[in-house]
């Protein structure tokens, strides 16, 4: 078999794969095994995971400034709320006033456990992937954390499992928490490699 | 609103409502015709108080500078329907207006209290029963309903009548005891007081005061001799304290033994229709109790709210809508686009005296274009109707009494006397809570009548029910070309104006359509509180299947700002400062005085001319409303390309202020609705529906975007006018005016968050 | 199943169904209509209840999960700072019709709990989530100041 043609079978075979899964899945680590170079392979990881980073489920709560957003179309949350002094809320007004341990249905107000914005170190809104990148493997902006607990946090942390199951009529973010898991784990595996731009 | 009515019309009144009421839909019949007249004052209302008392299960229906929980005192002094006088001192006034918190409880409460002498602090007032032969609206002839901001206007003079009467007979009755001339005797704060050392309290005195004839035609104060009319800090709101402290029953409150909650499942759409419905699983929800169709959908009624709204959830209609599901409001703007090129019927026309016309240099036209306005009042619409024994009793923010105990009766099949309506403060209404169907009123009878009166029943609309039912302050477009002549005055005015009317069709439609057009639809275009040379105007009035009502300030709600705006540009036009090109118009027009007065007010207080900051405009209106008139001089700015209103100045001329703190309430209140509409009030309909359906898509307003407001109150003479309702339409205009001081281009389709102006 | 409720400093029993949003146990079940329904969906405000001396809208929380937690509601405001809220808020005749005002004074109150001396922004920020249609807000603004002057001075020397 010449190299194209084994290039082509796994085209077909990749695509055979992507047709058998479900529109809003994330593709597996497995499905990059094709991608030979290390880091082309490791970017190509992120770039599928961005799937989820840049999904509003998550920028709505990793705005630059002081006020999330809300909504498939991230308009500014109504009514206005702000970060506060531990990205919890205002005095008074913290998050939890509306938010509480659960989606609640008869509200239509999500919920989930320590409701809560992203520091401001993690701003995502108005950055490109590669930026994005960038922070969360940065110490300085990422509240400290190694790569292992960069892995732990968006493979288990409750509020970051929110995403997956927002309530109502949200639009989940792609796969679910345990396969964004895989991704990152499979993107630190080979080196953790951030997409150019 | 509707002007006032003489008696010798008021029979036919009575008949025009009796005639539509009696009449099929489809056949209005004859109509009386009514034409406008003059404002009356009324008879003093001398006689029996024909009022109810109060069942045990009413609710705090008194309200009170101190609470007073308790069954109302058996009192021996009651003069006149307004007014009584209990043995332990406490005054009560009877209020036949209904408070949506526009503060005339207390001004209809100082208004009596002023002329009887009365401590304020030992004031209370509960609000009358329905009996428009005493308690009517004097404006309107022999209707009881609050609205025109005419409540204490109409009530001035029928409120301190019944004040000073029954200062009259307390002194009577102690110049009587003790043997003493009536002109020698003081009263103060409740007290009666003689130089010889005698002293007794209004209380002490109330039962012989009760056994008097009761005089007719009792002297007035003269104005310098006020106590509390007019006087800043002397009359606190009656109602502050029990709205702060969790007291206050609204109808949403109400507490009667067994009482039922019911959710109507409304149509999806306007007109449509239920073919079928199953209510098996509805009624296996755990505290539902019925059931039922009522002409306005179907109704599912339980123990709580709470059960009623899971049960409806689990309701199944099956709905018509082959006839509701087009209507859409971006196809309705066309249409309407397209009308306002059309003459319609004519509202005004140059007289035949005026001189001739002067040679237009300049022309500028524009085409304004208003959307559905929602009155989203905090208490989403209610009421409570207990159907027994023969009688029906209801609770609510009635505001259209006449009207709502006319149909609850005839939803009951009852004659008026066995029903009873009991009016209790209310959560806004900004007009919603009268209209021509009554239909919160009547849903809830309709339910009561379909549960056989089994238990008294609350109709409760959720917010999205009251959002999405109509009722709203109608989509306009005006069509407008002003001409100024060589030396920049005015010299022309055509406007069309397209929107439906509020009156057509209704049991009141002859009160203000004449010669096909409804005032209330050119209102503040024509009559104008300026001089319009010129002035040529027509309306077209389309029928939409969307139920149209009055909203806070009526026509002026749009009219202001499309003159205010227009007078603005013109100006800038003929070059001329926008304060001196009104002026002189003012100098030529009926109403121009008290109009220039209130607008060199509002620019000498504002500092007209010499904006404080930096990158911050002025922008300036004046508007007639009601008889009152109001200026507002907007301070605005464009921090990061998003309107702030920074300040208002306004000022206001309500002819005798009677609570300057309650009219600069009024204000504030006013200028904070009108911006609310300006940067975000839309209903759009699609398929038939409202679109917007709760806060989180019909915004209000919010603290962090309330400008300062500065109130400067004119000293005036005048019979007073209200202030409900006039604050409203300057501020829009005085906005819009302001942003094209700083180079917006003109946003002609409101709310300005179609124009990307506002953060939200 | 029965849901032990701490009401104003009294134990309440709920027996109903343990997802009814708080607001309506405690206006129909415990009978205090102090707190408002206005929106259903956390939008208005009207509803704020303290649970644990943070504000809850009380429309957005099930019954459920206010076991073992302390909620004050409008009628049981007795802290000084409460006392201070609202008699700035009689003063002033802040009120119109009253209807959002049970919910503006409790996060009114939650606010000055935490911090006595508060900017405009502060105010902003911690009752922007309560709509008054009649917009009061300016005296709102104003009864917040007097009553926070009131309290620190009190507390001053």
């Amino acid at each position: 078999m010449t190299v194209a043609h084994a290039w082509l079978a796994v085209i077909i075979l990749t695509g055979a794969a992507a047709s058998l899964a479900r529109a809003d899945d994330l593709r597996s680590p497995e499905s990059f095994s094709a991608i030979g170079d290390q880091a082309d392979r490791s970017r190509s990881l992120f770039v599928e995971a961005g799937r989820v980073l840049q999904h509003p489920r998550c920028l709505n709560c990793h705005p630059a400034g002081g006020r999330p957003s809300q909504g498939e179309d991230q308009h500014p949350h109504t009514p206005l709320v702000v970060r506060g002094l531990d990205d919890k809320g205002a005095t008074a007004l913290p998050c939890v006033t509306c938010h509480q341990a659960e989606n609640f249905a008869p509200s239509g107000v999500p919920g989930r456990p320590l409701w809560q914005m992203a520091p401001r170190e993690m701003a995502w809104q108005g950055k490109s992937l590669a930026q994005i990148c960038e922070q969360i493997k940065d110490r300085r902006r990422n509240g400290a954390k190694t790569l292992t607990q960069i892995h732990e946090h968006l493979a288990h942390d409750t509020l970051v499992g929110w995403a997956w199951a927002p309530g109502g009529n949200r639009e989940p973010a792609p796969g679910t928490q345990a396969q964004l898991g895989a991704l990152i784990a499979a993107w630190i595996e080979t080196g953790a490699a951030c997409p150019i731009r | 609103m509707i002007h006032a009515v003489d008696p010798a019309q008021q029979a036919l009144l009575a008949h025009a409502i009796a005639a539509q009421l009696s009449d099929d839909d489809s056949d209005r019949g004859q109509r009386a015709t009514l034409s406008r007249r003059e404002f009356l004052r009324s008879s003093s209302a001398a006689g029996l108080v024909l009022g109810f008392a109060c069942l045990p299960a009413c609710g705090a229906l008194a309200t009170s500078p101190v609470d007073r929980p308790g069954p109302p005192v058996h009192a021996p002094f009651t003069p006149n329907a307004f007014v009584r006088v209990a043995p332990d001192n406490i005054v009560t006034i009877v209020c036949k207006h209904l408070e949506m918190g526009q503060g005339n409880t207390t001004g209809l409460a100082t208004l009596a209290a002023d002329e009887l002498d009365a401590d304020w602090l030992l004031v209370r007032t509960e609000y009358a029963p329905s009996a428009p032969k005493i308690y009517n609206n004097v404006f309107y002839g022999e209707m009881q309903i609050t609205g025109g901001s005419t409540s204490i206007a109409n009530s001035f003079m029928q409120m301190r009548s019944a004040g000073a009467t029954a200062r009259a007979m307390l002194v009577a009755a102690a110049a009587d005891a003790w043997h003493v001339p009536a002109a020698e005797i003081k009263t103060e704060n409740s007290v009666l007081t003689h130089a010889s050392g005698k002293r007794a309290t209004y209380g002490e005195m109330a039962a012989a005061a009760g056994r008097l004839p009761v005089p007719k035609d009792v002297a007035l104060k003269q104005p310098q001799h006020f106590t509390l009319i007019g006087k800043q800090n002397a009359t606190p709101r009656v109602d502050s304290l029990s709205k702060c402290n969790g007291s206050a029953i609204y109808t949403i409150d109400v507490k009667l033994p067994g009482l039922l909650t019911a959710v109507i499942a409304f149509p999806p759409s306007f007109g449509a229709k239920v073919i079928s419905f199953d209510s098996a699983e509805a009624m296996r929800v755990p505290g539902v109790t019925d059931v039922v169709q009522v002409p306005e959908g179907v109704a599912v009624v339980g123990t709580g709210t709470w059960a009623a709204l899971k049960g409806r959830r689990a309701l199944k209609v099956s709905w018509d809508e082959s006839t509701s599901a087009s209507l859409n409001s971006d196809a309705v703007l066309t249409q309407y686009r397209a009308q306002a090129q059309r003459p319609g019927t004519p509202f005004a026309k140059p007289a035949d005296n005026m001189p001739a016309p002067a040679t237009v240099a300049q022309t500028i036209e524009a085409l304004y274009e208003f959307p559905f306005l929602a009155h989203a009042a905090m208490e989403p619409m209610n009421c409570v109707a207990w159907l027994r024994d023969g009688l029906l009793e209801t609770w609510s923010g009635h505001q259209f009494t006449s009207l709502d105990h006319t149909l609850a009766a005839r939803a009951a099949n009852l004659p008026m006397d066995k029903v009873r309506l009991h009016t209790l403060v209310s959560g806004g209404s900004f007009g919603r809570r009268a209209n021509f169907v009554s239909d919160y009123t009547v849903a809830a009878v309709n339910i009561a009548v379909a549960i056989k009166g089994r238990a008294p029943v609350r109709l409760q609309f959720m917010r999205e029910d009251d959002t999405g039912a109509g009722m709203y302050r109608p989509m306009y477009v005006h069509a407008v070309k002003a001409g100024l002549d060589a030396s920049g005055n005015l010299a022309g005015w055509q406007h069309t104006i397209v929107g439906q009317s509020i009156f057509a069709g209704t049991v009141l439609g002859s009160y203000t359509i004449k010669d096909g057009v409804d005032a209330m639809s050119v209102e503040g275009v024509s009559p104008s509180q300026y001089a319009i040379p010129q002035m040529r105007g027509d309306l077209h009035s389309p029928a939409l299947p969307v139920p149209p009502l009055w909203w806070r300030s009526v026509g002026n709600s749009h009219s202001a700002f499309v003159m205010e705006t227009m007078m603005d540009e013109l100006a800038a036009a003929a070059g001329k400062d926008p304060v001196a090109f009104r002026l002189a118009l003012f100098a030529k027009s009926e109403k121009g005085e008290r109009a220039a007065g209130v607008l060199k007010l509002v620019a000498e207080k504002a500092g007209w001319g010499a904006p404080r900051h930096m990158g911050v405009a002025q922008g300036i209106a004046v508007h007639e409303c009601f008889g009152t008139f109001v200026a507002q001089l907007a301070e605005v700015s464009m921090p990061g390309g998003k309107v702030k209103v920074h300040r208002v100045v306004c000022g206001v001329d309500c002819g005798v202020p009677v609570n300057p703190d309650v009219i600069r309430a009024q204000m504030e209140g006013g200028i904070g609705f009108a911006l609310s509409a300006l940067y975000y009030g839309e209903i759009e309909i699609k398929a038939g529906r409202a679109v917007q359906r709760n806060f989180d898509r019909y915004k209000a307003l919010r603290i962090n975007e309330m400008p300062k407001v500065e109130v400067h109150i004119v000293a005036s003479n005048h019979a007073p006018t209200g202030v409900g309702e006039p604050g409203v339409p300057p501020l829009a205009p005085a906005v819009a005016n302001a942003l094209a001081r700083l180079g917006i281009p003109r946003a002609r389709r409101l709310p300005l968050v179609r124009a990307g102006l506002v953060a939200g | 199943m029965s849901i032990t409720l701490n009401v104003n400093g009294t134990r309440r029993e709920f027996h109903g169904d343990p997802d009814t949003p708080l607001l309506w146990v405690i206006r129909e079940e415990l009978g205090l209509t102090g707190t408002k329904y206005g929106c259903g969906i956390a939008q208005c405000g009207a509803c704020t209840v303290h649970v644990d001396s943070v504000p809850l809208r009380s429309c957005s929380a099930p019954v459920a999960a206010m076991t073992g937690r302390a909620i004050i509601t409008i009628e049981g405001l007795a802290s000084r700072v409460a006392k201070a809220v609202q008699r700035a808020w009689v003063d002033l005749d802040v009120v119109q019709c009253g209807y959002c005002q049970s919910g503006q004074i409790m996060s009114a109150v939650a606010l000055l709990e935490k911090k006595l001396k508060v900017s405009d922004e502060d105010i902003d920020h911690a009752l922007a989530g309560n709509i008054c249609r009649c917009a009061t807000y300016q005296r709102i603004r104003a009864a917040i100041h007097l009553a926070s002057e009131r309290l620190a001075s009190k507390e001053g020397a």
